[in-house]
C-alpha cells in the first residue's frame, strides 16, 4: 500500500508518459461560461497553459486512466505483450488532480484516454464513471476531451459524450492494409463506425439545441482524430487525402498527425533508432492548414505523380511556383481567395490588405508598416504596378532559385529544421496551428 | 488651429484625465507636443498646463468617439490606455483627432503611422494578456488563491473577467508586480487596487505536493526525440519563466502528512 504520495506520483508519471505521443492537446472549439456553484469555463480559441521542452502546447491533464490494456498495437508501448508497469487512477484520484491543476490554472482541462482493460465497453463505463464523478459531484465545468474507444457499444459512446467537450478516436494508421498489419484487433470499420455515430449525435443534438434551450450538448467542441506519419509505406497524398475525406464527410474539428516515433522493435515497423520525421509532419500540418482556411484542395496539393511533400520549399510555395503564370498579383485588386495563395501572405495578412484598401491605395511601405513580412511575397506581387524597387528578376527560373536557396536545408540534419526557419505562415498561424485550432 | 511649440499638458495619469486633455485641447484650439504622465520627473522651472480631471467632461470626450468615429474606435482607445507603447497619451491623442477629423474611415488606415502604431501596441496587449489566461500560477494559501504576474502592459482589466468567471465561486488575488496593482476577487466582487508591496506567507505540504505534481507532469509530456528548445522559446519566452511553477526550484515539503488525495488505489480495472 505505502504512502499515497509516491502512488500517484508515479501513477501520474506512467500515466501521462503513455498518453504523451497523441499529439492534441487544444482546448478550443467551445465557448462556455462559468457558473455559480461550479468551477471552470471554457474559451472558444482554446488556451495554452504551458508548453513543454519539445516545443508543443500543454492546455489539458493528458493522461490515461489505465495503461492496462488487452490489445496488441505494434506501435504502442501499452501493448499486451509490452512488459511495463500497469497501474490505474481511480475516479476519486483523477477528480482530485484535475481540479487541484484546474484551481492553480496549471491547465484548462482534462484529456481522458485509456487503454482497454477488458473489453472496450467495460473500458468505456469506467471512463463514464470517471467522468460523471468529476462533472456531478466535483461540478467541473472545464474541458474535457475524451478517447473514444474502438468498439464499445453507441449507447455508451453516447453516454461519453454528452460528458465531454470533445471527443477522439485515433485512426493512427491511415490505410486498412496498415492496420491489419499493426494494430490487428482494430479494423478500419471499428473505428469510422464511432465516428460516424459522434457525427451524426453532434448534428442532431445542435438542432436540438436550436429546438429545446435546454437540451444537453454532446461534444459540443467536435471531434478529431490523429494519424501517425512514418510507421508505414503510406504516402502524403493517402494522408492527404484520407484527411480532406474526414473533414467533408465526418465534419471533423481537426485531424492531427504525430511524426512516428520508435518505441518498440518489430519487424513491421521502421527501426528503433531512426529520427522522428518532424518535416514530413510540419508539411502534412502546413498542408491541412491551406485546406481547413485558405480554400485549398488536397489535389492541388499532391498528386499520383508527385505524391509526397517537398521538404525543400513549403506545400503553398511549391503550388505559387508550379502555377506562376498566375502571378504576380496586384495588391490593390486581388481577390482575398487569391490573396491567400501569395507565398508569405496568411490570414491576418490579407485581411489587413482588405482593411486598408478601403482607405486607398497600397504600396511597398504599406505593407511593411501592416506588419507584412515581403521576404517572399515579393517576388509574388505587384503594388500599383509595380514590383519592389531594386528587385531584379528576369524570369520564372529565377525566382525558382531564389525560392530554393532560402530553403537550403541546414544538412546533414534535415529533420531537425526549426519550425520557424520558415515564413510560410507567421509565427502566430504556426502557433495557433499546433496549439489552439479552431 | 495654432500649434504652440512647446505646449505641455500634464495629467493625473488616468484614463478620465487624459479625455480631459483632449477636451481642453480642442475647447482652447491648442495642441500639445507632450502629455506628462505623473510619474515623468519634472524640471525645476516646469512650465506645463496643469489639467484638472473632471468628470463630466472626461464623459462628454468618451461618448463622442461612438457618434464621431465608432465603437470600435472607442474600444481601441481604451485598450490603448493599457498598453505600455511609450507616448500612449499622446499617440490616443493624435488617434482622436485623426478620427474626428477623417470618421470611421480611421479603422482602416492601416498604413498611417498613429493607427498602424496604435493597433500594434494593443495588438502587444491583447497577445500579452491572452498568453497570461494561460500562464497565470495560483498558490494556495489556506482558502484563497494568489498568483504574482510580471506584465509588460497592463493586463489585469482584461484578465479580470476571465478569472472572475471562472474562478466563480474562490477567492483570489493576482499581483501585477509591475504595475503595483492587485486585481482582489473575494464574495463575488472585483476590485483593483494599488499594492507596494507584497510579502506571501509560507506555503503548506499540501500545495508544495501538488507543484511537484505539476512540475513532473511538465517534465514527463514532452517527448525527447522531439526536443526544441527554441520553438518553446518563441512561444514561452524566458520572461514569463520567473513565476511559472514548472520552472519554479522545488521547495522542499515541510513535514509528513496532510494529504488532499485519497491513500489509496482501489483501481479495479487491472486484469
Ligand atoms: S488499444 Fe490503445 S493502448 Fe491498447 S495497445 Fe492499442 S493503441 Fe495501445
Amino acid at each position: 500500500m505505502g504512502c499515497w504520495k509516491i502512488d500517484i506520483f508515479d501513477k501520474l508519471t506512467i500515466l501521462s508518459d503513455s498518453a504523451k505521443y497523441d499529439v492534441a492537446c487544444t482546448s478550443s472549439g467551445v465557448e462556455r461560461s462559468g457558473k455559480p456553484g461550479s468551477i471552470g469555463s471554457a474559451a472558444k480559441a482554446g488556451i495554452c497553459h504551458s508548453f513543454s521542452a519539445d516545443g508543443r502546447c500543454i492546455s489539458l491533464l493528458k493522461v490515461l486512466m489505465t495503461n492496462v490494456c488487452v490489445y496488441d498495437c505494434k506501435y504502442c508501448i501499452n501493448r499486451v505483450s509490452n512488459d511495463i508497469t500497469r497501474v490505474g487512477f481511480t475516479p476519486i484520484e483523477l477528480a482530485e488532480l484535475t481540479i487541484n491543476f484546474y484551481r492553480r490554472n496549471y491547465i484548462e482541462g482534462l484529456f481522458l484516454s485509456s487503454g482497454v482493460i477488458k473489453n472496450p465497453n467495460n473500458t468505456t463505463e469506467q471512463m463514464i464513471k470517471a467522468l460523471e464523478l468529476l462533472r456531478n459531484v466535483y461540478h467541473f465545468s472545464g474541458y474535457i476531451h475524451v478517447k473514444a474507444i474502438p468498439g464499445a457499444e453507441s449507447e455508451l459512446i453516447t453516454r461519453l459524450g454528452l460528458l465531454a467537450d470533445r471527443m477522439s478516436i485515433n485512426i493512427e494508421l491511415p490505410s486498412q492494409e496498415s492496420l491489419k498489419l499493426l494494430a490487428p484487433d482494430k479494423t478500419k470499420e471499428s473505428i469510422l463506425r464511432p465516428m460516424g455515430l459522434i457525427s451524426t449525435q453532434i448534428q442532431e443534438h445542435s438542432t436540438d439545441l436550436a429546438q429545446y434551450r435546454h437540451a444537453s450538448k454532446f461534444v459540443p467542441a467536435g471531434q478529431s482524430t490523429q494519424l501517425i506519419v512514418g510507421a508505414t509505406p503510406d504516402t502524403d497524398h493517402t494522408i492527404l487525402t484520407l484527411t480532406e475525406g474526414l473533414y467533408r464527410k465526418y465534419h471533423l474539428k481537426r485531424v492531427f498527425f504525430s511524426a512516428y516515433m520508435p518505441v518498440a522493435e518489430h519487424s513491421l515497423l521502421p527501426s528503433i533508432d531512426i529520427k522522428p520525421p518532424l518535416l514530413r509532419e510540419h508539411r502534412l500540418y502546413q498542408a491541412d492548414w491551406l485546406l481547413r482556411f485558405y480554400g485549398f484542395e488536397a489535389k492541388e496539393l499532391l498528386d499520383e505523380q508527385n505524391p509526397n511533400f517537398n521538404l525543400q520549399v513549403d506545400p503553398k510555395c511549391n503550388w505559387a511556383l508550379n502555377h506562376l503564370e498566375q502571378f504576380p498579383l496586384e495588391i490593390n485588386k486581388a481577390p482575398y481567395e487569391m490573396l491567400l495563395r501569395v507565398p508569405g501572405i496568411g490570414v491576418t495578412s490579407a485581411q489587413r490588405i482588405l482593411t486598408a484598401r478601403r482607405s486607398g491605395q497600397i504600396d511597398f511601405s504599406g505593407l511593411k508598416k501592416m506588419g507584412i513580412v515581403l521576404k517572399r511575397a515579393q517576388y509574388f506581387i505587384t503594388c500599383k504596378g509595380k514590383i519592389m524597387q531594386g528587385l531584379n528578376i528576369t524570369s520564372d527560373g529565377a525566382i525558382r532559385a531564389l525560392m530554393a536557396d532560402q530553403y537550403k536545408l541546414p544538412s546533414p540534419y534535415p529533420e531537425q529544421l526549426s519550425l520557424f526557419n520558415e515564413p510560410f505562415i507567421t509565427r502566430k498561424d504556426v502557433q495557433q496551428c499546433l496549439t489552439v485550432p479552431i | 488651429m495654432p500649434d504652440s511649440a512647446d505646449l505641455v499638458y500634464a495629467y493625473d495619469g488616468s484614463f478620465e484625465g487624459l479625455m480631459c486633455c483632449v477636451f481642453e485641447s480642442y475647447e482652447l484650439r491648442e495642441i500639445p507636443i507632450v502629455i506628462r504622465h505623473p510619474g515623468v520627473p519634472q524640471s525645476l522651472f516646469d512650465t506645463a498646463k496643469w489639467i484638472e480631471t473632471d468628470e463630466h467632461k472626461a464623459e462628454r470626450v468618451f461618448n463622442s468617439i461612438p457618434l464621431k468615429i465608432s465603437c470600435q474606435a472607442q474600444e481601441l482607445v481604451k485598450l490603448g490606455f493599457l498598453t505600455c507603447v511609450p507616448h500612449k497619451e499622446l499617440l490616443i491623442y493624435h488617434f482622436l483627432r485623426l478620427g474626428f477629423k477623417v470618421g470611421n474611415k480611421v479603422m482602416t488606415m492601416l498604413t498611417d503611422d498613429t493607427v498602424h502604431t496604435l493597433l500594434k501596441a494593443v495588438r502587444h496587449l491583447t497577445s500579452e494578456s491572452h498568453k497570461y489566461k494561460g500562464f497565470v500560477r495560483f498558490s494556495v494559501y489556506g482558502e484563497v488563491l494568489v498568483a504574482v504576474i510580471e506584465p509588460k502592459n497592463f493586463v489585469l482589466p482584461l484578465l479580470s473577467q476571465h478569472f472572475c468567471n471562472r474562478f466563480q465561486n474562490e477567492e483570489f488575488m493576482i499581483y501585477d508586480k509591475t504595475h503595483s496593482m492587485a486585481l482582489i476577487y473575494q464574495s463575488q466582487k472585483a476590485e483593483l487596487i494599488f499594492v507596494d508591496e507584497l510579502t506571501l506567507p509560507d506555503v503548506d505540504r499540501t500545495e508544495v505536493e501538488y507543484r511537484q505534481l505539476w512540475k513532473q507532469f511538465y517534465n514527463t509530456i514532452a517527448i525527447e526525440g522531439r526536443t526544441n528548445p527554441r520553438c518553446r522559446m518563441n512561444l514561452m519566452p524566458k520572461r514569463y519563466w520567473g513565476q511559472l511553477t514548472e520552472f519554479a526550484t522545488t521547495p522542499t515539503i515541510p513535514t509528513f502528512p496532510a494529504a488532499a488525495l485519497v491513500k489509496r488505489s482501489q483501481f479495479q480495472g487491472k486484469s
